[in-house]
């Protein structure tokens, strides 16, 4: 919401500096965004009055003048415009003067003339001609500008005199003398051999010595349109100039920002959607008031009516869908006459950010912007019966709204219909069929007050959303529309834009019920912590517009918002100031605080593999359905039943993820394709599988290793799967070959186990997977479900006395088949051991000259130890003896 | 005899003054000192002595020998300490060198920023609570007062799983106000951190998976001061002590009065410049006091009971915790990047 301090000084008198402004506005409630001086751009720009003008003596199209611009001497300026003449108006950029777009005017020299600034067009101010009309520009075809397309074939002869016909009755004049003839324009004396013409013109390009070509038969100097020129042959025939200003009390010397209206400040609110009241100058007025204290001014509209015609008998309006139409107020307007509204309406409305149109349209914005009522206004001649019906729209409905696009409506949409047709899109937008046009007579203004939500759903519906469905969407004041609607016929009156008739059309839909609320200072001091007095907080509402009668208070109508004590408390605390109210601690029973037993895994497992040095990752949630492509799982893996997102913001992220696994890919990739040479990362973090309570999802957490370069292989990787798992003392730890995981190398992946708990899968993926990932170096990753760890946690540790016999260590080497596994001859070892046997460290495996083909050497360390007596070494080897038995009887491993 | 002890003394003591290592010196130990020593072929004479000279003669051998041993001791203790300077010196290395770190693993920004925000209310005595993601809109809205129409609740802002709009992403963490109310008892003290997602597209500032960490306090008597008094504390211990606040008025659908709270800028100082768009003040989280229509919804009586909750964006909080320039960086895990932190 755009607001105009020029406007906003009607109705609340602010002085506060824009940072001032801005910041009181924001801490009661009002958020400013930003605030725009409109001259802001311009400087040393003034008013200048031409003295005189001279052909340049080295150009054929340009004046050297001579300016008053309130200085004791006049400067000399050139310009290459020609619809100036002497004794004009006009803005003048001095010396070292800036213009909007950070254009610098600085003196120069043009062909050997010296100029010290340079005069304005309206594009130049940046402004257009919706703002000054009477800026628009009228050029005549000068004979002494015609340059043929052939010039060996010109149309008219290069020596053309006065008195040679150009064609028809069209003859070619001399121009004697140029004086104008008041609003813009000039009356120009013509002579052609033996006959003079005086021939008023709104070309205004026209000059002593100019050479036109005059129809004697209709009396007019002719355009380049009149001698179906082209603007080629003519290149200064142009509607372009200098904007020649005709506004009252100017002087030579005034600066121009308030002449153009660029003093103007605006600023921008956020208004939350709460408060539809504030997206309104009067609604930000009144806000403005009670922050600055201030008096505020608001005025009824007073119609004077009397037009012809009694409205009963020229409208006739039905809501047949009432539930969706709370208020419908509609008044009439006739012999209107379409004109561009005066400068100050359109002025607040740029300031504003609305386009002006003309009059009638300018209106019905300006009481937008005014009272937050959206109007609308109908040419009355395309209402159909004079019935006006706003109904639901018809399945398939068609209608071409204003902005020219054709709009299939359904039984959601609301419309505003005559007998036969839709003529406007209720709350949203107005029907090209009765948009009001030049020849309009006779208008139908409404302001209405249609349900929020269903001009939202309808906008939605139809992706177009407006400045009028954006306001009732939020849910409007019925009260507001009979203000509004008199308010454009009290503004039609004052511009003389058409007659009103009298009477108003008000449809009520609803019974309003003003909310009534005790107040209750002390419950509101006990909400907010704070010591107001009663006679503030009712200081505070009526300022307010509430009504305060003792202890009961009447919310206005606007405010919908409003509805029980704790809203009645922001008010208060609003304009006590939020920053007022003291800064406690919390008193009150105390509480013990901490983690879950979850997120202590989480906070430990993260500890245990940083110090492997494994950095944190954060993925996305949500993936491709591609992902599943990538690391190969089948078309039908009964693991890619996903959630999937109804309306994503692409494919790639339109599926929850039901394994990290290509999360942790992606980065690894991301890393390797920026040449970092080696990466160890790691993410806790969720899939999400079907199958949760109430439609939800199985939301569980995992932690997924992912690391490539750095000496990193298989047992690196399960190293640190051990690591971790003895940090958190998991018992019963094993790991088993998985050959079948399409993800993984079928012969360096494993199943980590707990027991009989499956914790998760590791290894090095498969090389067609990191093939789709575009890596060439082998990848490495690790899934633990973090479920199954806290399931797998040990006890807290027990003391275990230190040993205090000394151990006998006994080395062993046995050969077995390569087949048989490091693993089940550590089993084997542990389960024939017979009591003194305290560790098992693998320390060799050897295949190679000594040893026979399909064989393997594997070494142990054996450690051994009694808790009660020194061992002696025939005890040790006793057992080892016994082990080796097992080992040969079991696996065939034989002792080397 | 005296004048063969006086040489053997003068002798030995001269040669152990300038023994060189200790080879030689043990050489010179078993020459004087030794069985078959100097000393000790002296003192085998001392039978020869008469019965008066021999206690005069034997004090005197002992006392050769006792300067004899003693002198052998300091030489000894000499060589050894020579031979210790002489090990350090050969010793010496360039401490200059790198050492030999083991690589530490690195802690996402924003784990940190988050772990910091639970350390200062865990203090406080609030428990950490977890939920889901994919979640009900009954529980991301309704019961948070958003009715049907509510902006946020388009398609257009809000990830749906069915036609219905029932199953949803959660938008905001708040969902845990409820879920805590539901379940936990009175009073309650909690934060509830985790991921959110809303309709926004990538660029420097957005993203459509997000973190947040919501709070929230029931209690009798909880008031607005406590909240501010609360928020206070938690700026101070994340951006330093003395940093300066403001409270503004906004609007939440389930906190009455709602407010968003500012810190005054860090580039400037509250003079304004162009990190704060000329304010003075960003805008850091949202809070207010918890709408009593919510609590009603959760079968709590707002008439005994009222609480205080906040939502604070947890990526704007590390990106200004660390001055990280753009949020793309949070997400893209650039190794480069993480091993800053």
């Amino acid at each position: 919401m755009n607001l105009s301090r020029e406007w906003l000084n009607e109705f609340v008198p602010v002085t506060a500096s824009d940072r001032e402004f801005a910041e009181a506005m924001t801490l009661s409630g009002s958020k400013v965004e930003g605030t725009t001086d409109l001259g802001a751009e311009i400087s040393n720009v003034v008013v200048g009055k031409i003295l005189s003008m001279e052909r340049h003596p080295n150009s054929d199209h340009m004046w050297v003048c001579q300016i008053d611009v309130g200085d004791s001497e006049p400067v000399q300026i050139v310009t290459g415009a020609w619809n100036i003449h002497v004794g004009d108006l006009i803005p003048v950029a001095k010396d070292n003067s800036w213009l909007p777009g950070g254009v610098h005017i600085t003196r120069g020299n043009l062909r050997g003339v010296k100029s010290k600034g340079m005069l304005c067009s309206l594009k130049e101010l940046n402004l257009d001609e919706r703002d000054f009309p009477y800026g628009v520009i009228t050029a005549a075809a000068l004979l002494n500008d015609y340059h043929p397309i052939d010039p060996e074939k010109p149309s008219i002869p290069a020596d053309v005199q006065p008195g040679h016909k150009i064609y028809g009755p069209v003859v070619a004049a001399g121009v004697e003398a140029v004086e104008s003839a008041g609003e813009g324009r000039w009356t120009c004396t013509l002579t052609y051999p033996e006959k003079t013409a005086a021939v008023v013109t709104p070309c205004q390009n026209i000059h002593e010595g100019d050479l036109v070509a005059y129809n004697t038969k209709t009396g007019a100097i002719c355009t380049l349109s009149d001698l179906h020129a082209e603007q080629r042959e003519f290149p200064h025939c142009i509607p372009d100039g200098i904007f020649v200003l005709q506004e009252e009390g100017v002087q030579p010397g005034d600066d121009i920002k308030p002449v153009i209206n660029a003093d103007d400040h605006v600023v921008e609110f956020e208004i939350t959607p709460n408060r539809p009241d504030c997206l309104s100058v009067i609604g930000l007025a009144r806000e403005a008031a009670a922050t600055f204290n201030a008096p505020l001014t608001l005025h009824a509209p007073v119609v004077k009516g009397g037009a012809d015609g009694v409205l009963a008998e020229l409208l006739d309006v039905e809501t047949p869908a009432a539930d969706l139409v709370p208020r419908y107020t509609a008044r009439m307007v006739r012999n209107v006459k379409i004109a561009p509204s005066p400068k100050w309406m359109r002025q607040r409305l740029r300031a504003m950010g609305v386009r002006p149109i003309n009059n009638i349209v300018d209106i019905t914005n300006y009481v937008m912007l005014e009272y937050g009522q959206p109007m609308h206004a109908f040419d009355y001649r395309y209402v159909r019966g004079g019935k006006i019906i706003v109904r639901r729209a018809e399945e398939g409905e068609e209608l071409t709204t204003l902005d020219g696009n054709v709009r299939k409506l359904t039984a959601n949409h609301l419309v505003i219909a005559d007998e036969t047709r839709a003529v406007g899109l209720a709350g949203i937008m107005g029907g090209m069929n009765s948009e009001i046009v030049a020849d309009t007579a006779d208008v139908v203004f409404e302001s209405a007050c249609f349900d929020g939500t269903c001009i939202r759903k309808g906008a939605l519906a139809l992706g177009m959303r407006t400045e009028a469905s954006a306001k009732f969407e939020k849910g409007l004041d019925p009260l507001n529309t009979l203000p509004a609607v008199n308010r454009a016929c009290e503004l039609v009156e004052l511009l003389g834009a058409g007659e009103v008739v009298d009477g108003v059309i008000d449809i009520l839909n609803y019974v309003p019920q003003p909310t009534v609320l005790t107040l209750e200072p002390d419950k509101i001091n006990a909400l907010l912590g704070t010591d107001v007095p009663a006679d503030e907080m009712v200081r505070i509402l009526q300022k307010l517009d509430f009504q305060v009668d003792g202890d009961q208070v009447t919310v206005p109508s606007w405010r919908g918002d409003v509805k029980r004590m704790a809203d009645l408390a922001e008010e208060v605390a609003r304009f006590h100031g939020y920053n007022n109210i003291p800064t406690t601690l919390m008193r009150g029973q105390t509480t013990v605080g901490g983690y879950s037993p979850k997120e202590r895994l989480e906070r430990r497992l993260g500890q245990a593999v940083r110090a492997m040095g494994f950095d944190q990752i954060i993925t996305y949630s949500f993936i491709s359905p591609t992902y599943y492509d990538k690391i190969r799982w089948s078309p039908d893996d009964p693991r890619r039943q996903s959630f999937k997102i109804l309306n994503p913001l692409g494919e790639d992220t339109s599926i929850m993820r039901t394994t990290t696994l290509p999360s942790m890919l992606e980065i690894l990739t991301r890393n390797y394709n920026y040449r970092n040479k080696s990466a160890r990362l790691y993410e806790v973090g969720r899939v999400y599988l079907p199958g949760g309570p109430d439609g939800l999802a199985v939301e569980n957490k995992y932690l997924t290793l992912g690391a490539y370069g750095d000496k990193m292989d298989f047992f690196a990787l399960k190293g640190a799967v051990e690591a971790v798992l003895r940090d958190l003392r998991c018992g019963g730890v094993r790991f088993t070959a998985v050959k079948d995981d399409p993800s993984y190398h079928p012969g360096r992946c494993a199943a980590v186990w707990a027991g009989e708990k499956r914790l998760g899968v590791l290894g090095q993926l498969h090389p067609l997977v990191c093939g789709n990932y575009g890596v060439d170096a082998p990848l490495f990753a690790a899934e633990l479900s973090l479920e199954a760890l806290m399931d797998a946690q040990g006890a807290d540790p027990e003391y275990v006395p230190l040993p205090k016999f000394p151990d006998v260590a006994r080395d062993i080497a046995v050969v077995c088949d390569l087949a048989v596994t490091v693993g089940e001859l550590e089993r084997c070892i542990i389960q024939n051991a017979k009591g003194l046997l305290k560790e098992v460290a693998l320390f060799d495996i050897y295949t190679g000259s000594s040893i026979p083909d399909g064989k393997k050497s594997v070494a142990f360390s054996l450690t051994l130890r009694a808790d009660d007596r020194s061992l002696t070494g025939e005890e040790a080897d006793e057992d080892v003896k016994a082990i080796l038995a097992a080992l040969e009887k079991e696996l065939g491993a034989v002792l080397r | 005899m005296k004048e063969q002890l006086a040489k053997i003394r003068a002798e030995a003591l001269a040669a152990l003054g300038g023994v060189k290592d200790s080879a030689a010196l043990e050489e010179l130990r078993v020459r004087y000192l030794g069985k078959k020593g100097e000393l000790t072929a002296v003192l085998k004479q001392m039978g020869k002595l008469s019965a008066q000279e021999r206690p005069t003669m034997g004090a005197l051998a002992n006392e050769v020998r006792a300067a004899v041993e003693s002198a052998v001791d300091s030489a000894a203790k000499k060589l050894e300490e020579r031979a210790l300077e002489l090990r350090l010196q050969a010793e010496t290395v360039d401490v200059t060198i790198p050492g030999k770190a083991p690589r530490l693993g690195h802690r996402h920004p924003m784990d940190m920023a988050l772990d910091e925000i639970k350390d200062i209310f865990v203090g406080m005595g609030f428990t950490v609570l977890d939920g889901p993601e994919i979640e009900l809109a009954s529980y991301n809205f309704d019961k948070l007062n958003a009715e049907e129409g509510h902006p946020s609740r388009d398609w257009s802002d809000t990830f749906y799983f069915d036609a219905d709009s029932r199953v949803m992403l959660r938008s905001q963490t708040s969902p845990m106000q409820v879920r805590a109310m539901e379940t936990m008892d009175l009073p309650i003290r909690i934060i509830a951190p985790g991921r959110v997602y809303r309709k926004d597209e990538v660029d420097a500032t957005h993203s459509p998976m997000f973190h947040q960490v919501e709070g929230m306090v029931i209690d009798h008597g909880v008031t607005m001061a406590d909240l501010k008094g609360t928020l206070n504390l938690l700026v101070e211990q994340l951006y330093g002590a003395g940093t300066k606040t403001r409270f503004r008025p906004h609007h939440f659908p389930f906190t009455e009065p709602s407010c968003e709270m500012d810190v005054q800028c860090h580039k400037c100082g509250g003079a304004g410049c162009p990190t704060c768009k000329g304010e003075g003040w960003i805008e850091l989280l949202g809070a207010g006091m918890i709408h009593p229509k919510v609590l009603e919804m959760s079968g709590i009586d707002p008439n005994e009971w009222s609480g205080w909750a906040f939502g604070i964006g947890l990526e704007r909080t590390a990106m200004r915790r660390f001055k990280i320039a753009d949020l793309r960086l949070i997400f893209e895990n650039d190794v480069r990047f993480l091993e800053q932190f």
